[in-house]
């Protein structure tokens, strides 16, 4: 392990543990449950911002699932349990199928083409191709990597995904509270409610991606699917966002795909690592970055490649 | 680099300095100047200067002669009385029917055109299957974009002649006339059709994947997408499509000349009232210039002045208008790709 050479991680000058960070870390110690951290990614300086999950209720099951693009397979053989109460991150190097298997969750995938899939995923015990694509992704809806609000109000951007397909029906007064309250889960309430009516694509980034969230809150959806939310925002609203993930967790499941691995160690309960679209190792977050059983995802936590 | 340009100071003992920014090529505004060019890319840059300020001295020679003119000969009077016959320029008459005329044919032109052509650039950019058909109906729209519109004119008369359409038209003695304002703004509506066109598709293809499937993953249809999403999005590229197609329509010559029928007057035929006028001969500004200037059957210059100011100022406005679309779309903000 020591001829490895020295992962990018430990190069970032992190300040003395404890000080920074608000959410404070003792009380559900969950770094300390499952043993020492002492990992070969240098992932004890990395404080993990969620504590361990108070319960968990198996939402999806991925069995078995292959998804290939033409003739080529971008995931292969993958079986995941996703579970209401955790925060599951898809991590691996870029190509390796995290974000295909994402996007199969809720069959966007359909939208290529060249797409096909193998396998079963059902959610609520009930295969995801029996429902309507629409009905299905209103029950596991998508934040992605770009903010992309819509090019309307702050307001709007919400009644949109509450109305009905296309229609102007239901009165903004009526739809008034719906909105509210998709905005306060999302935390964005505070910092616009005074400007609901001003366009989206004014709020900076990381309100923009937390209106997207809010966005898919109020569909009121089982899971949520996340596609590297923060990669495109600066540390500050990364930070907000990783925090809002942990909490929303206890309502919604949560799968996040991230390339950046000291988030999946903040806010993941459990860690799926993937390679060349094969699910390599699925352990806990503490278990996988602090003795991962596979040597592919030892090389990997310890930036030895990727 | 460094060290070829490098001052006496940067050589100086007390370590490297940085070399002071003159001497590190031109940082202060950026400009590069073209005294360290070649000679025959100075003589281009040369060129193409003299060019630009020579179109623009055209443009601006034709719109200030124009302006001169209109504002000497142009009375507001010419814009509610109708031409009549008469030998000399004050008898004549005004050309409020030519001027109603190109208000009707822009309104119905792109009244046909917009709808069309906003769904055919829907349908290419976000359907397009199958894609055989979607080529096809791609160079379909360049091969009408190319046809010279008296060619299309002449088409119309072909199918606005045909017993079939005759109630579109007046019939005289079991021959339909095949020219009115209906079979006028359904050929002029062809040359909009391109602009709209290949505004609209600009439009949708400037949105990004992503935005469509954010739209999706929150469980809605295509359709719906595409009505709440992306048409509004691009609709600053539709109106500019609409407005450009307007100014084609309104400065089209040759349709109108053979298919609204040769006369200085609107001459409606039988029927209720909006439709006996569409369906009646008339004449719009492009062709009374036409006929008014001296190469016309009318020969009255001045009014041809005239009516060609008026015509400019309905075209500049639109173009103007274009403009303002364009930079308040601007303004709106955008996503990163």
């Amino acid at each position: 392990m020591e001829s490895l050479t020295p992962p990018p991680i430990r190069r970032l000058p992190l300040e003395d543990p404890g000080a920074a960070r608000q959410v404070a870390t003792p009380p559900h110690a969950s770094g300390n449950a499952n043993g020492p951290v002492a990992a070969p990614g240098g992932f004890t300086a990395a404080r993990r911002s969620i504590g361990a999950p108070q319960f968990s209720i198996r939402r999806m099951e991925i069995d078995d699932v292959w998804v290939s693009y033409a003739d080529r397979e971008a995931v292969k053989s993958v079986s995941l349990p996703v579970r209401q109460g955790e925060v599951l991150a898809l991590i691996g190097p870029s190509g390796c199928g995290k974000t295909t298997l994402l996007r199969s969750l809720n069959r966007l995938t359909e939208l290529t083409r060249t797409a096909t899939m193998r396998g079963r995923i059902l959610l609520d015990d009930v295969d995801i191709r029996q429902f309507e694509p629409t009905a299905l992704r209103r029950r596991v809806t998508m934040v992605f990597q770009q903010p992309n609000p819509f090019p309307m109000s702050v307001f709007d951007n919400i009644a949109y995904v509450l109305r009905e397909q296309g229609s102007r029906r239901q009165r903004k007064k009526a739809l008034e509270p719906k909105v509210h309250s998709a905005l306060e889960r999302a935390g964005l309430f505070e910092e616009v409610k005074d400007n609901l009516d001003h366009p989206a694509l004014r709020l900076s980034g990381g309100q923009q991606q937390r209106l997207c969230i809010a966005r898919a809150l109020a569909a009121e959806p089982e899971v949520l699917l996340l596609d590297e939310p923060c990669s495109a925002l600066d540390p500050q609203s990364t930070q907000v966002i990783e925090d809002l993930i942990v909490k929303l967790r206890d309502d919604v499941a949560v799968v996040i795909v991230t390339h950046n691995l000291q988030q999946a160690y903040r806010v993941a309960d459990h860690v799926a690592f993937m390679y060349l679209g094969e699910l390599v190792e699925y352990n806990s977050a503490t278990s996988l970055f602090g003795s991962p059983r596979e040597p592919r995802t030892q090389e990997y936590v310890s930036g030895a490649f990727g | 680099m460094e060290s070829s340009l490098a001052t006496p100071q940067a050589q100086s003992p007390s370590g490297p300095v940085a070399p002071t920014p003159t001497l590190r090529g031109p940082v202060k505004g950026a400009v590069e100047g073209s005294a360290t060019w070649r000679l025959s890319d100075r003589i281009g840059l040369a060129i193409c200067w003299a060019l630009g300020l020579l179109f623009c001295a055209i443009a601006a020679g034709i719109v200030a002669y124009l302006f001169i003119q209109g504002i000497k000969f142009l009375k507001p009077s010419m814009l509610v009385t109708p031409a009549t016959s008469g030998f000399t320029q004050s008898q004549s008459g005004g050309f409020s029917d030519a001027f109603a005329g190109t208000l009707i044919v822009g309104a119905m032109g792109i009244s046909i055109a917009l709808p069309v052509g906003v769904g055919i650039a829907v349908w290419l950019v976000e359907y397009g299957r199958p894609a055989a058909l979607a080529r096809i109906t791609e160079s379909t729209i360049e091969a009408i974009a190319g046809i010279p519109s008296i060619v299309l004119a002449l088409f119309g008369t072909v199918i606005f002649s045909s017993t079939a359409l005759a109630f579109l038209s007046r019939t005289s003695e079991g021959v339909v006339f095949g020219r009115s304002f209906f079979a006028a703004s359904a050929m002029l509506s062809l040359v909009a059709l391109p602009l709209i066109v290949a505004s609209t598709r600009e439009g949708l293809n400037a949105i990004p994947q992503h935005v469509r499937e954010a739209s999706y993953a929150v469980g809605k249809t295509k359709i719906a997408t595409t009505r709440r999403i992306l048409l509004p999005t691009a609709r600053p590229q539709v109106a500019t499509g609409a407005v450009l197609g307007l100014g084609r329509i309104i400065g089209d010559t040759a349709i109108v000349l053979v298919l609204l029928g040769a006369t200085q007057n609107l001459e409606p035929t039988g029927g209720p009232f909006p439709i006996d006028y569409l369906r009646g001969a008339g004449t719009t500004l492009t062709n009374f210039v036409y006929e008014a200037s001296p190469t016309g059957n009318l020969n009255q210059p001045q009014k041809a002045y005239a009516a060609a100011f008026v015509l400019l100022l309905m075209v500049l406005g639109l173009n103007a208008a274009a403009d303002v679309i364009h930079r308040r779309a601007r303004k709106a903000g955008t996503w990163s790709h």
